[in-house]
């Protein structure tokens, strides 16, 4: 079904004068072409220059860059050299774009409606009388329930999933011929983001656009796409048919990559890539992946690799592609997982219940509790000592909320927080004693925001190597080198600051701090979700190292279903702040049992083109926990009857310490499934 | 909105009769009081008893606070203990004076700021927002009564434009302030133009750098027409509570420059009262001030409700 070329980027080079006054490329000798009814998708790290590479398509440079050479062709014409008043033609009428983060993409000042209708006005197509009926239609094609009601909503009245499809039905209003999206799911929940996707392959099937899909997830760049260009260091390392890209590519990046990425049917720990890209203007003379390349030789780093066409079609930048395949893509089967044995509990949360339900200044005089349904309800979990027990579910779920009752920066409104043989812990972090605040420790997602940015590393390794252990001189800069090479940084990173690492080593230093107590339960916060893949991999591999090597207790928290399979023993899901279901982290995964933990596995993207997500539960927003009753009673796709309304789920025990909170039979939620068991095994492909 | 509104008016509230307590007690615990001020040095003995009991000094303090706080709310600030005129009236035509002023500042200030404020952020870093930013730093740092001081050398002395002090008495017309309003106008509006300008500068090129601003960019939207509808609402948010400080500022502490101009305004005033040390007249002008400054920023917060859809939905919008 594809045509000719549409969009067509020739030789381009884009780049930012550095401080040093030298001028540093971002992207290098770009030559890509996009036909009529093509999906391609373009995938990257982040700082590979795929969004520049996207933005210049519609002729567009972020403040500060601009074009070394090449030109940015579309239908024939360089956008880059184009008069502003044509270019707002083309903009929006011949090729739009949707972006990431719609939630600020969308202007706070003006209703859906009135953005739509903007849209509309611009590219002109339509007359005046006919926009309010096409808004609606628009609303009604990205499938969002009520058009007339989002249509008069302002843009931060809507969830994230619906500022999503508003920012689409906006791409679609100027009907361009040429569709970019920008990372258009990243940051949204599972279940929603498979939603979107499904409604972007469709657009991308049922027309004739041409469609270029900027992602670093690999799994959602599967499910759209049919062509992939891998960008590395600014450069197309790798362009080819999704298939052979996803699964047997011939470039050692790409491969590496499919191997850092953790997935749901494999137990295992993925791979780490080491190193990092080279930062922009300091690619040397060869090739921009050979410090971290597994099959380098030295003419690599003599000469840059060409893009050369392959036989089997696509193209390459690797002098070495026939030897690529020697590089797994996929992982050989170490199991993180420690067995099943485990010491005494360490952590029981009985019945616990955590409200963020702020007093009134009346309520307290009257010395009233607060009102309304508490965040985290009825929340049981035992946690041994030497387990790694997964927290999952959406935004909302109350994962993050848990930790940091346990941590001690929320108290619970009602039950207990029961820690070794000390019976319950205090509440709060001042009432704790030093002993137990030394023994918790904290990992924080974002280390840009854990780490004082104005503390050299030896000053925050040393913060509680003083505070515990009176450590000071020699002793105490011993001690920070022996942690610094525990998380496998060396003595070197002592006087460095924060804003001198890359992503992972910031996320190493915090671990490192966490570490530097001798904690016996580590509480770690979606500690790889702001890392890219192959970093992340490193972490998972370091936290896995560690917790070999001193037996420490972990809860971990993560939106990724797939990252926690591969660190956590066992496995808790959360919706809505109650527990949905509990139990070994294989037993949970392979034969998931509750309709929520069905819905969101059954919604996970997977970089393989065969899979595709199947979608059970209804994307809709929900504003907060009901009162009573299931708490997944009103997306439920398998919802017996009243009584999930009105009563309490029961807890159903289908052994092994695997627990379910259902109304439906345990019988029936262990055999009659809709998404059959995923172990090892392949992904269901519906078609 | 009505909700929220009651609830700001009620704090406000809340707020000025907090401050009037401290006013008075700030008063109180200074040595001396009204029947000092009045019989000076005679103040002893026999007469300043008398005289206490003649005002009713000699009560406690919370019934006089309380005297004195109904009175203020029915518009009775007491007498003066210079003149033995109601302060009402006095205050009054200061305050009048003060309005007049204030007014003037702000009518030419507050949309030449803006007009600045928005062309040097969308200038960024040109020629022209380096030379207006540059000034506006001057006139933001250089003290009031030296930007007076020259503006009165120049036009009035020099040139001979206009009058270099004001010599209407406080209680004559608004008309018979022209011409000598026109230099402290000036000085004031190049001190808050400034303040204002900045605070827009940076918004403006905030917001301009905006996601949704390269969104409307890219759907195809004129430059115009992306500075008027999706950037300037949202970046002239924050101006808003910078003009109500301003306004407060105006309304209540000009004294430097109604000192040097001899302008008969609250400020003026306020600093001759202290010299006399006629307590009741500081008292009644520093409610006065509190008051204003209380009601410019709730209009302020109000003003910025309405033009920001993010501060004016409620969060229960539970099922």
């Amino acid at each position: 079904m594809t045509g000719d070329i549409l969009i067509d980027v020739q030789n381009l080079s884009i780049g930012f004068t550095g401080r040093s006054g030298k001028l540093l490329p971002v992207l290098r000798n770009i030559d890509l072409g996009v036909r009529r009814g093509e999906t391609v998708g373009i995938v990257g790290e982040s700082g590979s220059g795929k969004s520049t590479l996207a933005l210049a398509m519609m002729g567009y440079l972020k403040h500060g860059l601009r074009v070394i050479s090449g030109r940015s062709l579309f239908d024939g014409r360089d956008l880059l050299t184009m008069p502003s008043c044509e270019l707002q033609r083309i903009r929006g009428g011949k090729i739009a774009l949707i972006p990431q983060n719609s939630g600020q993409s969308l202007s706070p000042n003006l209703r859906v409606g009135a953005q739509l209708t903007e849209a509309l006005a611009l590219h002109g197509k339509l007359a005046l009388s006919a926009f309010p009926a096409r808004v609606i239609q628009l609303l009604q094609q990205v499938r969002l329930p009520d058009p007339e009601v989002i249509a008069s909503r302002y843009p931060h009245e809507l969830s994230g999933g619906q500022q999503q499809r508003v920012a689409i039905a906006m791409a679609l209003a100027g009907e361009p011929e040429a569709l970019l999206l920008d990372e258009p799911t990243t940051g949204l929940d599972v279940t929603t983001q498979a939603h979107i996707l499904e409604l972007l392959s469709d657009i991308a099937v049922r027309s004739d656009k041409a469609m270029v899909y900027v992602s670093h997830d690999l799994g959602a760049i599967a499910r759209v796409c049919s062509r992939v260009v891998v960008m590395y260091a600014g450069e197309i390392v790798l362009d080819g048919d999704a298939t052979t890209v996803l699964t047997n590519p011939g470039h050692p990046y790409a491969r590496g990559l499919l191997a850092s990425i953790p997935r749901l049917g494999n137990p295992s720990l993925p791979i780490a890539l080491e190193g990092r890209p080279p930062p922009p203007g300091d690619a040397g003379p060869g090739c921009s992946f050979v410090d971290r390349c597994a099959i380098a030789e030295s003419p690599c780093r003599a000469e840059r690799p060409g893009l050369q066409p392959l036989l089997a079609g696509g193209r390459v930048r690797c002098r070495l592609t026939e030897r690529a395949e020697s590089i797994p893509t996929k992982r050989d089967g170490k199991p993180a997982s420690a067995g099943g044995s485990f010491g005494e509990p360490l952590v029981r949360l009985s019945n616990l219940a955590i409200s963020y339900a702020r007093q009134s200044l009346v309520d307290q005089l009257l010395g009233r509790k607060p009102q309304g349904v508490p965040t985290v309800d009825r929340v049981d979990i035992e946690i041994r000592q030497g387990e790694v027990i997964g927290l999952v579910g959406e935004s909302g779920s109350g994962k993050s909320t848990i930790l940091k009752a346990v941590a001690g920066l929320v108290g619970p409104a009602s039950g207990e927080i029961a820690y070794d043989k000390s019976g319950a812990l205090p509440a709060t972090v001042e009432q704790r004693r030093p002993e137990q605040l030394r023994e918790i420790q904290l990992i924080f997602q974002n280390p840009d925001e854990s780490l004082n940015p104005r503390h050299t590393i030896e000053q925050i390794l040393a913060q509680p190597l003083q505070l515990y252990f009176g450590l000071s001189g020699d002793a105490l800069r011993e001690r920070s080198i022996a942690i610094l090479e525990r998380v496998r940084l060396g003595a070197h990173y002592l006087d460095r600051l924060p804003s001198q690492l890359s992503g992972g080593e910031k996320q190493r230093v915090a671990i490192a701090r966490a570490f530097a107590a001798k904690p016996r339960l580590v509480l770690c916060d979606e500690v790889t979700s702001a890392l890219d893949v192959s970093v992340q991999a490193a972490v998972l591999d370091l936290l896995d190292q560690l917790r070999r090597d001193s037996s420490t207790t972990y809860v971990f928290v993560a939106h990724d279903l797939a990252v926690v399979r591969a660190l956590s023993d066992r496995v808790a899901v959360l919706y809505q702040g109650r527990l949905c279901e509990i139990g070994p982290t294989s037993a949970v995964y392979s034969r998931p049992c509750h309709p929520y933990t069905e819905a969101l596995i059954s919604a996970v993207l997977e970089p393989d083109p065969g899979a595709r997500p199947v979608l059970m539960a209804e994307d809709i927003m929900e504003l907060s926990p009901p009162a009573k009753g299931c708490p997944f009673q009103r997306r439920c796709h398998r919802k017996v009857g009243p009584i999930c309304e009105s009563t309490t789920p029961p807890q159903r025990d289908a052994g092994a310490g695997h627990v379910i909170h259902c109304h439906i039979p345990i019988g029936e939620l262990t055999s009659a499934q809709t998404v059959s068991a995923l172990g090892n095994a392949v992904r269901p492909h519906v078609q | 909105m009505l909700r929220i509104f009651i609830h700001r008016l009620l704090l406000g509230i809340a707020t000025v009769a907090m401050v009037s307590g401290i006013i008075f007690a700030a008063v109180e615990a200074l040595p001396g009081d009204a029947c000092t001020a009045i019989l000076q040095r005679d103040a002893s003995g026999e007469r300043l008893a008398n005289c206490r009991r003649e005002l009713g000094l000699d009560r406690p303090a919370a019934t006089r606070y309380a005297e004195w706080a109904f009175g203020a709310v029915r518009g009775d600030l007491g007498i003066s203990a210079h003149n033995n005129k109601p302060i009402a009236s006095l205050v009054g035509d200061r305050l009048k004076n003060t309005l007049l002023l204030a007014g003037c500042s702000l009518a030419l200030g507050i949309p030449l700021a803006l007009f600045l404020g928005v062309l040097t952020g969308l200038r960024r870093d040109k020629f022209s927002d380096l030379a207006i930013s540059t000034i506006a730093i001057f006139a933001m740092t250089i003290p009031e009564f030296v930007t007076a001081t020259v503006l009165i050398f120049v036009f009035s002395i020099w040139l001979g434009w206009v009058p270099g002090i004001v010599t209407a008495s406080a209680s004559s017309s608004l008309s018979a302030f022209f011409p000598g309003i026109v230099l402290p106008v000036i000085v004031l509006t190049m001190v808050m133009t400034a303040h204002i300008m900045r605070t827009v500068r940076s918004s403006v090129i905030d917001v301009m750098s905006s996601d949704y601003v390269q969104m409307a960019t890219l759907k195809g939207a004129p430059y115009w027409q992306i500075v008027f509808r999706h950037a300037l609402p949202n970046a002239l948010l924050p101006a808003i509570n910078v003009i109500a400080l301003t306004v407060g500022w105006l309304l209540g502490g000009v004294v430097v420059v109604e000192k040097v101009f001899n302008y008969p305004g609250l400020g003026h005033y306020m600093i001759d009262s202290i010299s006399d040390r006629d307590l009741p007249v500081v008292q009644a002008i520093a409610l006065i001030v509190a008051t204003a400054y209380v009601g410019v920023n709730l209009a302020a917060d109000l003003l910025a409700m309405t033009f920001n859809p993010r501060l004016r939905t409620l969060k229960a919008r539970s099922p």
